[in-house]
């Protein structure tokens, strides 16, 4: 244990970290457009869905989709789902994964980049916080001003505004569970119930925090998707790549050292990349857990690369099985450039660059100023991999299996329960009754009414509770929309016609207006002889 | 483990706490401030909890804490909830005659329901949890009343019970012991015995039961009706069926006319509120033989 106390009071543990605030710079370009489009796709799809209207008649909710928990039952479009059916969300869960899977093989982090509400919303934030208190340099400069009035006003606003985003996610959220034109009346009346205004304001301090203040820190310190994707990416899956071989050595002048006969890479160490990443990272670094792949920094980077009149994509999506195959081809080993360069499959970069340098001569036509033709970029190919196949056929599967079953399932169901004491009665006549409790399922939000018949016990008597006296060869029954009927019956039979204990038989319930029947299968017993 | 001061590591120049497995070492990374503001926010609530909750054990009992929550208590005022939730069926059924709850079968269902829940309580006992009976204490599944399967006839039997002493309008029905008073010889019991097997259906001595039926006519016709089809009204059950209180048979009707055994049920009116009564009425008479 000999430790030396002098090297343990020179560096201070630091047991706790203080948030390094991140202001990322406003950028134009491709990725930015995709961003706001699919933004305000995705926000609107979530604010105006549950105010789709949707008509089925007077017996049922006209909102498209609703999940109606005091009810127990979900509404979407024509489909209206039981709990008993919840194998129909288990079906919708399994494709949303194996969906995700999918997207993360083809397209890597591209769930975290473009569609997870964290980025969304967060993205939504910045925005705000952009127009309010101006970009990068505005806002650092603010940041580490005095508390004037000014930047009180400036941040109350942002917070305002912050506030109703979050309340307006918050009703958003509930109005899926209920009727969303009369709770937003209730809402704004005070008439609502308490646990709606307590769900709002759970999801108004959720998204306030998380959107306004943790940012990128939920997605590294507490979301466990970015480390199931990471162990999801293989070679094949495309992400957010700085291409060192094009890049390297990278140099704040260029211009000057090129002149002067250096080797220089493309990279002018400008920090576009860095002063664009929302979560503050230098992609430079190469693919790390902070980086949702948002592609921001690609903007920003060709922004600068048209300027500089160079080719773009000096960071760009890209397939580590090709950045590897660039990169052998741009390197050389030290001292002696002749010999073999290594496999171009080699995963790892630090194996890969263990003795070996970039050689920009060999990456750039000194001629024409061009890239050689013979590096590697992402094409079509890349989605047809037997992986993204392979989940492609299964999740098609699901919902095809899925389509299938919705268009079959039948509305209308039934549940026999044979009594179990007494299990058969014993009656003056020597006949045997039998008692069952039937509950009919009516799933459609229609009035029907139905005929309950036996089949294979002929001419069983059928009887009701309270009624033993009026005796019935079948039953017209009348279900109410969307509800349960539960009706009692006894049937009474002659146990001299039966040979076994246990005699197997159906009930058959059928709708008499369009025909369409359901049966359960049940037994009469009578006692052994 | 390393013994010297823990290494930084390369590639991200974060020290590592000295730990190793198989190669793989771990990197020390501070926690982020807000996690520890959490860590002390939670200490906080405990503490905040433990005042305003119920929390530490006692010999006798536990704290109460400030806000006086008691899990006792909500169900009590839940309970009372309920109740004041059925009492609109519960003052429909007092005021209406058991028949005229039939009427309404959001009523009777509810009847149905409170007379199950009560017959579970009282009546299970000696009638069976499924009402199926025991020997001796009648099935009321089936189609055979003693004193009448009507819901009046159902309602006034549980009201007031059966051979209840301590009811001045019980059911009441004395058999005579034909043999052990001597009131009949003992072949005129073996013939009335073959005779009631006869018409019960079971094996009995034709020639005896030929004898036996005008000494039945004579004898028993009076309570049991003459071709012993019962007397409901006196209470005298049938007994041309294959239903038995106590058992079928020659020998066991021999038993039963020379020294019966009669039944006893208490009068539930003493015990159980009007309301009550009507329900299990109503319950008894939906398990299938009702009239």
């Amino acid at each position: 244990m000999a430790k030396n106390p002098k090297e343990n009071k020179q560096e201070k543990i630091v047991l706790y970290e203080a948030r390094k605030n991140i202001f990322p710079k406003d950028v134009k370009g491709n990725f930015r457009r995709f961003k706001w489009f699919w933004l305000v796709l995705t926000i609107g799809v979530y604010i105006f869905t549950p105010w789709i209207r949707w008509d089925r008649g007077p017996y049922a909710s006209d909102q498209f989709l609703l999940i109606d928990l005091a009810n127990r039952k979900f509404f979407f479009a024509n489909i209206e789902i039981w709990p008993q059916e919840f194998y129909y969300v288990t079906g919708m869960l399994i494709m949303a994964g194996v969906g995700l899977f999918l997207i993360t093989s083809i397209l890597g982090r591209a769930w975290c980049g473009y569609s997870c509400p964290q980025t969304v919303f967060t993205d939504m934030f910045i925005w705000v916080e952009r127009k309010i208190e101006g970009d990068r340099n505005a806002r650092l400069k603010l940041e580490k001003g005095a508390w004037t009035f000014e930047k009180i006003s400036k941040f109350s606003l942002k917070y305002l505004i912050w506030l109703i985003i979050s309340i307006l996610t918050g009703a958003a959220f509930i109005s899926y569970f209920a009727e969303a034109p009369q709770l937003a009346k209730d809402l704004i009346t005070l008439q609502a119930a308490p646990v709606a205004y307590i769900t709002i304001a759970i999801l108004t301090a959720t998204t306030f925090i998380f959107a306004g203040f943790m940012r990128e820190q939920m997605c590294i310190y507490m979301c466990p998707w970015p480390r199931i994707q990471g162990a999801m990416l293989d070679e094949n899956s495309l992400t957010v790549t700085y291409n060192d071989w094009r890049g390297e050595p990278r140099t704040k002048n260029q211009k000057k050292l090129k002149a002067a006969g250096d080797l220089v890479g493309d990279c002018v160490d400008c920090d576009a990349c860095v002063a664009v990443c929302p979560t503050g990272i230098d992609i430079r670094d190469g693919q790390q857990i902070e980086c949702i792949t948002c592609g921001l920094c690609i903007d920003a980077c060709d922004n600068v690369m048209e300027k500089l009149g160079l080719e773009k994509g000096l960071i760009s999506y890209t397939t580590l099985k090709d950045y590897t195959q660039n990169l052998a081809l741009a390197s050389a080993m030290n001292k002696d450039e002749k010999k073999q360069i290594l496999a171009p499959h080699h995963a790892n970069h630090n194996v890969l660059m263990d003795n070996r340098t970039i050689v920009p001569s060999k990456v750039r036509d000194s001629k024409t100023n061009k890239l050689f033709e013979r590096f590697k970029y992402p094409n079509w190919k890349l989605f047809f991999s037997p992986r993204n196949i392979l989940y492609f056929t299964i999740w098609g599967a699901v919902g095809i299996g899925m389509l299938v079953v919705l268009s079959l399932r039948n509305p209308l169901d039934m549940n026999v329960l044979h009594d179990r004491n007494p299990l058969y009665v014993a009656l003056s006549d020597g006949t045997i009754r039998n008692g069952y409790n039937i509950k009919i399922l009516n799933m459609v939000p229609q009035p029907q009414r139905v005929e309950l018949t036996l089949e294979g016990l002929p001419n069983a008597k059928l009887s009701l509770v309270n009624q033993s006296n009026e005796i019935f060869e079948s039953l017209i029954l009348d279900l109410p929309p969307d509800e349960v009927l539960p009706v009692r019956v006894y049937i009474t039979y002659d146990p001299k016609e039966l040979e076994e204990v246990r005699t197997n038989f159906k009930m058959i319930v059928t709708y008499l207006s369009n025909e369409r029947t359901t049966s359960a299968v049940t037994f009469f017993e009578i006692p052994a002889k | 483990m390393s013994e010297d001061k823990n290494e930084i590591d390369e590639i991200s120049g974060t020290e590592t706490t000295g730990h190793e497995w198989d190669g793989i070492k771990e990197l020390n990374t501070p926690l982020p401030r807000w996690w520890l503001w959490i860590f002390y926010a939670t200490i906080i609530w405990a503490v905040g909890y433990m005042i305003a909750m119920p929390a530490w054990p006692l010999i006798n009992g536990a704290t109460k804490g400030v806000l006086g929550y008691s899990s006792r208590a909500n169900l009590v005022s839940e309970v009372e909830i309920a109740k004041a939730a059925q009492s609109e069926f519960l003052n429909k059924i007092e005021a209406s005659e058991v028949v005229d709850i039939l009427k309404d079968e959001e009523l009777a269902r509810f009847a149905r329901a409170g007379g199950d829940a009560a017959f579970k309580v009282n009546c299970s006992q000696c009638h069976g949890a499924g009402a199926q009976g025991f020997v001796g204490f009648p099935n009321l599944n089936d189609d055979e009343w003693i004193w009448g399967g009507t819901l009046d006839a159902i309602y006034t039997t549980i009201a007031h019970g059966a051979r209840y002493a301590a009811d001045e309008d019980t059911r009441i029905s004395q058999m005579p012991a034909f043999g052990a008073d001597e009131l009949l010889e003992r072949d005129e019991i073996d013939a009335i015995a073959n005779y009631v097997a006869s018409i019960s259906g079971t094996e009995a001595d034709s020639a005896l039961a030929n004898t036996g039926k005008e000494l039945f006519v004579d004898n028993c016709a009076a309570c049991h009706g003459d071709v012993g089809e019962g007397v409901a009204d006196l209470g005298g059950p049938a007994l041309n069926n294959a239903i038995w209180l106590f058992a079928g048979g020659v020998d066991a009707i021999t038993a039963q006319i020379n020294q019966p055994k009669h039944g006893e049920m208490p009068g539930w009116s003493d015990k159980l509120d009007d309301v009550t009564v009507k329900q299990l009425a109503v319950y008894v008479h939906s398990l299938g033989g009702g009239q």
